[in-house]
């Protein structure tokens, strides 16, 4: 009985976290199916529209070139996560396997700018990309997020949960560094990699400030810069519909992401959390 | 193929500065003959992992040479040297099927020693066919057994068919009955193989059952080299004695009067040495016959039956321990606790060694 109580209101308690947490996502549907006349005309905002309109969706596209800025940032994305990756796998192996002068306190120093706030780092960035003449290009969009401290740091405590012994039979056999990096450390920590790259992937697809500060040329802006570009096309007031029906737009695609690899992507961040 | 060591050192620098140096294996000496199973046997930290790791490669020796054959390896690595090895926590790749973990050394061969994907499929089950796990290929390590887990580990160090196998404690994860059971299977392996084999163990018994040589080390010394037989009857000094056995060898602080040992007052044996001195004497458990003629008088502690011989515990004012006797049963009939008892002592298992340096001293006449 006393059982039954606590689970009715747990599960009372979870409905309602359920519909705070996913009131903001109705919200943004339904303000997109709402004509730019009838969400203009709504002095209080109404809970459901009786006349859903797909033409914010249309506009979205049309007033500003979205589909060129969703090229854009797949492109970003892409390359950004596949140099990433590349960069943290090795560096987290060169922490973690190789031994060389100076490993501890190089990592200390690494681990050291973990404690500066992005905000701070992306006013040096901004002037040492604009010195090297990079602002409107993908390598100065780009540059600056190959690397990450936290997801070396995280692969490193990683890697080094893999037994030494592994390493010794690996070499009795032959097995070159690279080889054995790619076909042992990696498949075994593939839980913790999968979480990387996602991660990654959410992060460069809602990048925001970086590509706003270091593009101001329509060829290089990312959909991030599209929906701000949107919102400032209202007719003397923001297009609220048509930037909702922009945000629909590129929320999808990590929606769909995050649905198919979510099992992947909770089993990685635990795995991180307990042992990192 | 047999295995040659000249002065085989490899010393760790200490990772402090006014800490000493630990020399683990220390100016090693000696030949393993072709096809033959060795025990190298110490207890733990004696340098047994490091002499193995040099032999594969692992390691880089300090000073020294090792020979396969005729040919000088010493600079070689690994994978040149047609080693396979298997480690005490069986090192599988967790991720991989036992199919691909035994054909993963196949698929580091290069040039024209590159196999094809259904020769390295052969021949990894020709690899785990000789260990009897045939009918596991498509598990993963962590869906079987230690014991199974240990035979993949054999098998993939077989199907290279490598020049010598190398195995670093292979059994000390196992239970007690696995043990025995995986040690005989190991014996079985290399006598049908023919492949010489280093087996690496701190159990004495275990290297004593299945070896055909056992090499006896400590601190990074080898104490002794030979049978295991010819080792436990004659060692060479106190340490060896202690080490090999169960029970162990029973120690007592003696003496030399006049060319005979004695124990407390009790006479024990005649030995070839002149001058007279204090020893330690050790007797080995069955080295006790109880007899009314005998001339070392024990105090019963206590008797623990096991089939058809008894053990007696008992007493004795120079013993190091308690002492430990393997007598027949009937012997023991009607002895109690508290009784004092009469042992003669047998012949070749009484040593005698130096008290300071633990030397075997004369042989006794
Ligand atoms: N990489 C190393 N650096 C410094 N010292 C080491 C290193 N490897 C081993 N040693 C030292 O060398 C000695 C021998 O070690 P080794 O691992 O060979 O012992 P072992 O006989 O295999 O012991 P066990 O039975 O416990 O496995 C030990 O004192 C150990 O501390
Ligand atoms: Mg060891």
């Amino acid at each position: 009985m006393k059982d039954r109580i606590f689970k009715t209101v747990i599960y009372i308690f979870l409905s309602v976290w359920a519909v705070i947490v996913l009131f903001p996502f109705y919200w943004m549907l339904l303000t997109s199916v709402k004509s730019y006349s009838t969400y203009n005309a709504e002095y209080i905002p109404k809970f459901f529209t009786l006349s859903p309109t797909l033409e914010n969706y249309s506009s979205a596209f049309t007033t500003v070139p979205l589909g060129g800025y969703f090229l854009n940032t797949i492109i970003f994305t892409l390359v950004t996560t596949g140099v990433m990756l590349i960069v943290t796998v090795l560096s987290a192996f060169a922490f973690s396997r190789l031994e060389f002068k100076g490993k501890n306190l190089v990592f200390t120093l690494f681990l050291a700018l973990m404690m500066i706030p992005n905000e701070l780092v992306i006013i040096t960035n901004f002037v040492t990309i604009t010195n090297m003449g990079l602002r409107n290009t993908f390598t100065g969009l780009i540059l600056p997020s190959v690397t990450s401290v936290f997801y070396i740091y995280l692969l490193k405590e990683n890697f080094e949960q893999i037994p030494n012994e592994l390493y010794k039979a690996a070499k009795v056999d032959g097995t070159s560094d690279m080889k054995y990096l790619l076909k042992v450390m990696v498949p075994i920590c593939q839980p913790t990699v999968v979480t990387i790259v996602i991660l990654k992937v959410i992060e460069c697809w809602n990048s925001y400030v970086w590509p706003r500060l270091i593009t101001d040329k329509q060829a290089y802006f990312l959909v991030s810069n599209g929906i701000q570009e949107i919102r400032e096309n209202g007719f003397g007031r923001d297009n609220i519909p048509a930037m909702m029906a922009a945000v629909v737009s590129i929320s999808t695609p990590l929606i769909i992401l995050f649905l198919i690899f979510h099992k992947k992507i909770m089993a990685g961040v635990s795995r991180g959390g307990t042992k990192g | 193929m047999k295995i040659r060591l000249e002065h085989l050192t490899k010393r760790f620098k200490s990772r402090d500065k006014n800490g000493a140096d630990v020399v683990a294996v220390n100016d090693f000496t000696f030949e393993i003959p072709d096809g033959k199973l060795i025990g190298l046997l110490g207890p733990s930290g004696c340098g047994k992992s490091t002499a193995l790791n040099l032999i594969c490669g692992l390691e880089e020796p300090t000073s020294g040479k090792i020979f396969f054959d005729d040919e000088d390896v010493t600079d070689q690595p690994p994978e040149k040297r047609g080693v396979g090895m298997v480690f005490q926590s069986y090192a599988l790749y967790p991720h991989l099927t036992v199919r691909k973990n035994i054909m993963f050394p196949l698929g580091n061969l290069k040039g024209d020693q590159k196999l094809t994907k259904e020769e390295m499929n052969k021949k990894a089950e020709e690899a785990a066919k000789i260990v009897q796990i045939s009918e596991l290929m498509e598990r993963k390590p962590r869906e079987m057994s230690g014991g199974q887990q240990q035979r993949v580990a054999i098998a993939r160090a077989l199907v290279k068919q490598p020049r010598v196998l190398l195995l670093d404690e292979p059994l000390s994860n196992l239970d007690a009955r696995l043990r025995i059971q995986t040690r005989e299977e190991i014996r079985r392996i290399q006598t049908s193989t023919k492949i010489t084999t280093l087996f690496v163990t701190h159990d004495q018994e275990e290297a004593m059952s299945i070896s055909d040589l056992i090499v006896v080390m400590k601190d990074g010394i080898v104490n002794q080299i030979g049978a295991p037989q010819d080792v436990y009857d004659e060692p060479v000094n106190l340490f060896v004695a202690k080490f090999l056995g169960t029970p162990p060898i029973n120690v007592f602080d003696g003496k030399i009067k006049g060319g005979k040992v004695y124990i407390g007052e009790d006479f024990i044996t005649d030995i070839r040495v002149k001058e007279d001195k204090e020893v330690k004497v050790g007797i080995r458990p069955e080295g006790f016959i109880l007899s009314d003629e005998g001339t070392m008088k024990l105090n019963v502690a206590g008797i623990e039956v096991m089939g058809r011989d008894t053990i007696l515990v008992a007493d004795h004012d120079g013993a190091e321990n308690r002492i430990r006797a393997v007598v027949a049963g009937d012997d023991a009939k009607g002895i109690r606790h508290g009784d004092t008892v009469k042992a003669k002592i047998r012949k070749g298992k009484v040593f005698v060694f130096d008290a300071t340096s633990g030397e075997r001293l004369g042989t006794e006449a």
